[in-house]
């Protein structure tokens, strides 16, 4: 028995290997390399980055580092419910805007917490040069304090590493372009479980191959006549998009891509 | 012979293992797509294809060159009234209406832009007029909908209506409102002599008619949700009476034997009551009449003014409005009078507040220093939205899917008492599309009828 599996197992290798090392290069296509294009590399950043004063770029690093703290530390937003604005607004409301408008003239001298370029003139406002090593060894435990953070990646970020294979940018471009290509139907409740999701088959210049509604028995379920009207328009927004704005390279990455269309929001206001 | 076992089996999980390992799984990349554009539909309505025979037969029928032509306009006028769709021009049309109607070609559609696609076919079979239609989703390449009609051929119009709501509902999942009439009180000469009349139209304004002759003066009709009766408030020997009228047979009698003044009816959601308010000694309260056996029944009890009752759709709640906190503002209370609740609070008069067949929200009249503004709330009072600003309107009421509000506007007269004007108006709840409703004379007080064809 034992003789056997190992025979088995040792053939079952070999076989795998075999397949391995050479089924790629059977299908690897010779490649193409484009012509080459002279770039002449200039650096500009010393004429467009001026270094601030050693003193100053110091309490800059200093004040960013507050600013990223702050930043980590704060409390989620408080999720607010839209309300969807008046059409017409009320004369008070009319008086109101025209006073909060009258009121940013009277006081141009407003508290601002950006960040700005600080000369070195202006650094006794920022803190005590007495205390100028405490300051030091503070910033260095916040700095070690920042990298810790750094490292832990968080579970929204995870997602995006492995599983987004499109930039922020790509998936910004694909949006708005299918954005623009929804006619969400506008009798839809928005208070129900509306949510679309179609898995796309890619060719590499972004158009389709095939469309495949992923909930497809609910198409023809009766009572769920919204949902079908809501994944039809989605399906039109698709076919009047392609060729999508996919990005150039990586296709094997986003040759499947799965859409989710949410008209909630829209439809909540 | 143990030992021998469990390395048969050791050795089983790393064939298992091997041959697992080169198995390495791509995750899905997914976007959500959250937002898209609000801009109307853009789609055909080609004319409905018509042979020779039908042609002639329709012209000696109905004076009308080409029926098939203007039964698609009817449909075209709709559904650009509503402001959700934006029908081609069809000079840009590329294929015939005979040929469209059988198998589009989608690539010539899809030149024009056009996302969808009404085609048909009139014939005219027994003296009957039958109507085929079809939806077609042309970025899909595929037929959406298909139906067939028979009626009398004087029904054309009707035909333009239905054809219009199964086609909205289609395309936006809720019903429709295009097969419906409105009652209205039309209004002819000087403002201080005004003749006031109880007429009906359809809802694009077509086949108006007069339902009383101007003898007494008539005020705030209202349509039964379920049948074609309409209740109305007339003045007969001065006397102010509210009167339950039946359209369809002419017949006409009054609500009860009030000692008083009874106004502000409206039927009840299954169109078996009647509730009102009836005025005596200075005070006004909600009552409701029960059709089938008169009994007449008492809602509010206090002081106040109660007037405007609505009730919900599901015939558990009313909304009216009162004074009782001293300004006239909207409140909402059980059906049997009980757990009154204030739901507006905002600056200025609440009045006519109506509930929304859809359940959701409540339309009112709002009167804010010296203007009147329509406007919706939830029925809990939160989310109030103004839609629509002017010198003198009020009196909304909802069309019967819950997304259109019908008004009615009054212009400023001048110095002389010239310039008066009354006309409807008609709001959708993004209160961008609003629109003037064609009226042969003045018109005031619009009441929406429920879907015809249901």
């Amino acid at each position: 028995m034992t003789r056997n599996i190992v025979i088995s197992s040792g053939f079952h290798i070999v076989i795998i290997i075999i397949t391995a090392m050479s089924l790629p290069f059977l299908s690897k296509k010779p490649i193409n390399l484009p012509p080459i294009i002279s770039v002449e590399l200039i650096q500009i950043s010393d004429l467009t980055n001026i270094p601030f004063a050693p003193k100053a770029k110091k309490i800059i690093e200093k004040v960013k580092e507050k600013e990223k703290k702050v930043v980590s530390e704060q409390a989620p937003p408080k999720i607010v419910k839209k309300q969807k604005p008046d059409v017409v607004p009320l004369p008070d409301e009319k008086i109101d805007k025209v006073k909060k408008i009258k009121d940013k003239k009277q006081n141009p001298k407003k508290v601002d917490n950006e960040i700005k370029q600080v000369s070195e003139f202006e650094k006794d406002e920022l803190f005590d040069t007495n205390n100028i090593a405490a300051l030091i060894d503070k910033s260095k435990i916040q700095e070690a304090k920042t990298t810790n953070k750094l490292d832990k990646v968080t579970q929204d970020q995870k997602k995006d590493v492995n599983f987004s294979g499109l930039s922020l940018s790509e998936e910004d471009a694909l949006k708005a372009q299918i954005f623009g290509c929804w006619s969400i139907p506008l009798g839809l409740p928005y208070n129900k479980n509306l949510l679309v999701r179609i898995k796309l088959e890619l060719k590499p210049d972004g158009t389709i191959i095939k469309s495949e509604i992923l909930d497809h028995a609910r198409m023809n379920k009766p009572g769920q006549g919204f949902y079908k009207v809501l994944a039809e328009s989605a399906l039109r927004a698709i076919q009047l998009c392609q060729p999508l704005r996919v990005p150039s390279s990586g296709y094997e990455k986003w040759k499947f891509l799965q859409l989710n269309f949410d008209a909630r929001e829209m439809l909540e206001g | 012979m143990q030992e021998k076992c469990w390395k048969d089996k050791m050795l089983f999980r790393y064939l298992i293992l091997l041959i697992l390992l080169p198995i390495k799984s791509f995750a899905l990349i997914e976007v959500d797509i959250t937002r898209g554009n609000l801009s109307p539909l853009p789609l055909a309505v080609s004319p409905l294809s018509i042979d020779e025979k039908s042609r002639e037969g329709f012209k000696k029928i109905l004076k009308k060159e080409n029926i098939g032509s203007e039964i698609s306009m009817v449909v075209e006028n709709n559904l650009k009234q509503s402001g959700l769709f934006n029908p081609l021009n069809k000079d840009s049309f590329l294929q015939k209406p005979d040929i469209a109607n059988l198998k589009p070609r989608f690539e010539d559609w899809n030149l024009i832009k056009a996302q969808a696609l009404i085609t048909g076919k009139v014939t005219l079979i027994d003296n009957k007029l039958r109507v085929e239609f079809r939806l077609w989703d042309i970025l899909a390449g595929k037929e959406m909908m298909a139906l067939a009609f028979t009626t009398v051929p004087s029904n054309w119009r009707r035909v333009g209506h239905i054809i219009t709501d199964k086609v909205y509902e289609r395309l936006t999942g809720e019903k429709g409102y295009f097969d419906t009439r409105i009652i209205y009180v039309a209004e002819e000469g000087p403002k201080t002599k005004r003749i006031k009349k109880l007429a009906i139209m359809d809802q694009d304004g077509f086949n108006n008619k007069f339902l009383t002759l101007g003898n007494e003066l008539v005020l705030t009709p209202r349509f039964s949700p379920t049948n074609q009766m309409v209740t109305y408030l007339s003045y007969f020997r001065n006397l102010p009476r509210v009167y339950l009228l039946d359209i369809e047979t002419g017949m006409q009698e009054v609500v009860g034997d009030f000692a008083g003044m009874t106004f502000a009816p409206r039927f009840s959601p299954d169109g078996k009551k009647i509730i009102m308010s009836f005025a005596k000694d200075g005070n006004s309260d909600i009552y409701t009449m029960d059709l089938e056996n008169r009994v007449v029944e008492r809602i509010t009890n206090h002081p106040s003014i109660d007037t405007s009752p609505s009730y919900s759709p599901d015939g558990k709640y009313i909304c009216f409005n009162s004074d009782r906190s001293g300004y006239q503002q909207i409140y909402t209370m059980n059906n049997n009078g009980k757990n009154v609740k204030r739901i507006s609070f905002g600056k200025g008069l609440y009045g006519t507040p109506v509930w929304s067949p859809r359940g959701d929200l409540i339309a009112f009249t709002r009167l804010h220093k010296g203007k009147f503004y329509i406007g919706v709330m939830r029925t809990d009072g939160t989310g109030e939205r103004l839609l629509t600003e002017n010198f003198y309107q009020e009196a909304p009421s909802w069309s019967p899917n819950g997304r259109v509000l019908i008004f009615y506007r009054e212009t400023k007269s001048n110095s002389e008492g010239e310039g008066f004007s009354a006309k409807l108006w008609s709001i959708d709840l993004t209160g961008y599309n609003e629109r003037l409703v064609e009226t042969k004379t003045d018109a005031s007080d619009p009441s929406w009828s429920s879907l015809l064809s249901n």
